[in-house]
């Protein structure tokens, strides 16, 4: 008989549940382009949750990924608006840009990893501090403003955030492969298994002959990545960029990876359950706005006590295994 | 040889520095601090700006004004910002803009207690008779005007949704303002939701009022920022020719897009950065002049129109 893992259901049950009760007090809910909105929103905290969650699986955590996310989103805005003067106001200039979106991410990943493992930082209080060096420099960047990409550039970026096939949009599609690619990567590849291992006890791991430190970088430059990837699907939504972009991601991602039944203190990560953690706490948002249960106030409490309870639900569920 | 020379310079340094001090002196150079959150958002950021720039401006016209500014993130290091003043750079005067009324109350009526003289900006002191000076936008206007808009310019029965700030006692005096100027009227409120005065926020706040109401007649985003995002939610929908959008404060590309005729955003409403201009100018001339700056200096908000759009439309400042 298939024994069925119960403390993995937890925040299934929790998504299931939200699902149903979304669906009963608003039909609105479940029209294709209320679940397209919430997808594609969940997409930048969900890449970056991913991301995420090889980082707490080793045993670390970023802070900084909030910040980084509105500071490459800057930096990309004035990359193109600078370069459509040299190459005009085309597909290339926004593959320029996009480039330096992931290549700004994997440097600030870089610098973060570096800092924890060459410096050997802790590293809450490394990406504490580069979370205020990436809001600060983006503050600064836009004069205390907004940082705006040229209408024309615009106008032909758009797309990547809007469109799509049908109502399954970019982000959308971007988000599953990267959910698909990262359960994979997690599951069935030396690296994956090197970040659980490390995660669980880093000291079997270093006799075990893996390059700890490197493997360590390596999280924090694939998150920087992920990072990268979010801001070239946010940039086209507003076009915009300010010292308000991205406040709190880094929270809500951490959130996610820890309802999906990721392990804060590391050696246990499911990139497939950080998915469900995405969704349950866009969908909460989507849902508080589509009915009128309780005062808007009070939004932020019932997140609140969904997360703990999703939480609550798992570890019930280990105890009884 | 080079460390004994290394240690003589600081020791120059102070000695020039005591110098300067002894002289700045005998000019009776007067010290005014000003003290603002700082630049998280494009009201603020172009209140940041506008403070900047005035200061800049009175230290060139007057040599002897000295001015401190610091912002802060949070109402704690608000505090001691101003603690810091204080204690160490003798202030002569404050202009401080609240982060919140209640914490700042006390660390602000220390500074007046020390016989300086206080210019208390946009949000009130808990305690009454603290300040000497009293310069604000006006918040009940702020939502009176948007109201009174909706009810005189839109059709019967026309259907109102509301992206409302960060839940605080200034957010609920807008609401007030704007319910009551469309009480009696036949205009309907459909839903009222923080945005939080966040472009992300408001897009994610719109792209539900649209799946969720199927006729919107007008939206009030009471704030640029948000309007922003409540633009691009609804062309998402493909819904611009349905509403039309009042935002606040007067962003400029918001403006420019008045001045326009963009038949989408009719109008704004003013709530301008630059009232922190107004502050620290009176109160330097509370030092320089024999003018009586006390008492209170409320800025009415105007309804920003495609006539008189270019007066409010500043385009060197980034909000």
């Amino acid at each position: 008989m298939k024994r069925i893992d119960l403390h993995v259901l937890g925040p299934l049950i929790a998504l299931v549940a939200l699902f149903i009760l979304g669906a009963l007090l608003n039909p609105a809910f479940l029209a294709p382009a209320n679940l397209s909105n919430v997808l594609a929103r969940s997409a930048f905290i969900g890449l970056i949750a991913v991301g995420m969650t090889f980082v707490i699986t080793q045993g670390g955590l970023d802070l900084s990924v909030g910040s980084m996310a509105a500071f490459l989103a800057g930096v990309t805005i004035m990359a193109m608006n600078g370069l459509a003067g040299v190459t005009g106001e085309n597909w290339g200039t926004i593959m320029l840009g996009m480039g330096v979106a992931l290549a700004g991410g994997a440097a600030a990943g870089f610098v973060n990893g570096a800092l924890i493992t060459k410096a050997r930082i802790e590293a809450f209080i490394v990406t504490l501090g580069t979370m205020g060096i990436f809001r600060s420099l983006v503050t600064w960047l836009a004069d205390g403003g907004t940082l705006s990409l040229d209408s024309g550039l615009r106008s032909i970026y758009r797309p990547v955030y809007y469109g799509g096939i049908g109502w399954i949009t970019w982000p959308i599609i971007t988000f599953a492969i990267v959910a698909v690619l990262g359960e994979w990567v997690m599951r069935h590849t030396r690296f994956g298994r090197h970040v659980e291992a490390i995660g669980s006890n880093d000291r079997v791991a270093r006799y075990s002959a893996v390059d700890v430190e490197r493997v360590r970088l390596m999280t924090y430059v694939l998150l920087g990545l992920l990072v990268g990837l979010a801001t070239i699907l946010y940039v086209p939504r507003l076009g915009s960029a300010s010292g308000s972009t991205g406040v709190l991601w880094e929270l809500e991602a951490i959130a996610a990876v820890i309802i999906g039944g990721t392990a804060l203190k590391g050696g246990r990560g499911r990139v497939w359950g950080t998915v469900v953690g995405v969704l349950i706490l866009s969908m909460i948002d989507n849902i508080l706005n589509l009915t009128d249960l309780v005062s808007p106030y009070l939004n932020g409490a019932i997140q609140g006590v969904i997360i703990v309870l999703a939480v609550v639900l798992q570890r019930e569920k280990r105890a009884a295994e | 040889m080079k460390r004994r020379n290394l240690l003589k310079m600081p020791m120059a340094a102070a000695a020039v520095a005591l110098m300067a001090g002894g002289a700045m002196a005998q000019d009776e150079t007067t010290v005014i601090g000003v003290s603002i959150p700082s630049a998280t958002h494009g009201f603020m950021g172009g209140l940041n700006w506008h403070a900047q720039d005035t200061i800049d401006r009175l230290e060139e016209a007057y040599p002897n004004l000295d001015f401190v500014l610091s912002t802060a993130g949070d109402p704690g290091k608000q505090v001691s910002d101003i603690e810091d003043m204080l204690a160490t750079r003798n202030i002569d005067g404050l202009v401080v803009l609240p982060f919140e009324s209640e914490p700042l109350t006390d660390p602000v009526k220390m500074v007046k207690e020390a016989g300086k003289f206080v210019t208390v900006v946009d949000r009130g002191l808990a305690e009454e008779g603290i300040e000497d000076l009293y310069v604000a936008g006006d918040n009940t206007a702020f939502g009176r005007v948007a109201g009174e808009y909706f009810r005189d310019n839109l059709d019967a029965g026309a259907k109102i949704v509301v992206l409302r700030g960060i839940p605080t006692t200034l957010d609920n005096e807008r609401v007030e303002a704007f319910q009551a100027a469309l009480e009696g009227s036949d205009k309907e409120i459909l839903d009222m939701q923080h945005g939080n005065w966040n472009r992300d926020d408001a897009f994610n706040v719109m792209q539900d009022y649209l799946a969720k109401y199927p006729e919107i007649d007008a939206v009030w985003a009471a704030d640029d920022d948000m309007a922003i995002g409540v633009l691009e939610a609804i062309a998402q929908a493909g819904r611009e020719e349905e509403m039309v959008v009042v935002g606040g404060a007067g962003m400029k590309e918001i403006v420019s897009r008045i001045m326009e005729g963009d038949p989408q955003l009719p109008v704004n409403v003013t709530y301008p950065p630059a009232l922190i201009s107004s502050a620290i100018e009176m109160t330097a001339l509370n030092f320089v002049s024999n003018a009586p700056v006390t008492g209170r200096y409320i800025i009415s908000s105007q309804l920003i129109t495609p006539e008189n759009a270019e007066q409010y439309h500043f385009p060197d400042s980034p909000f």
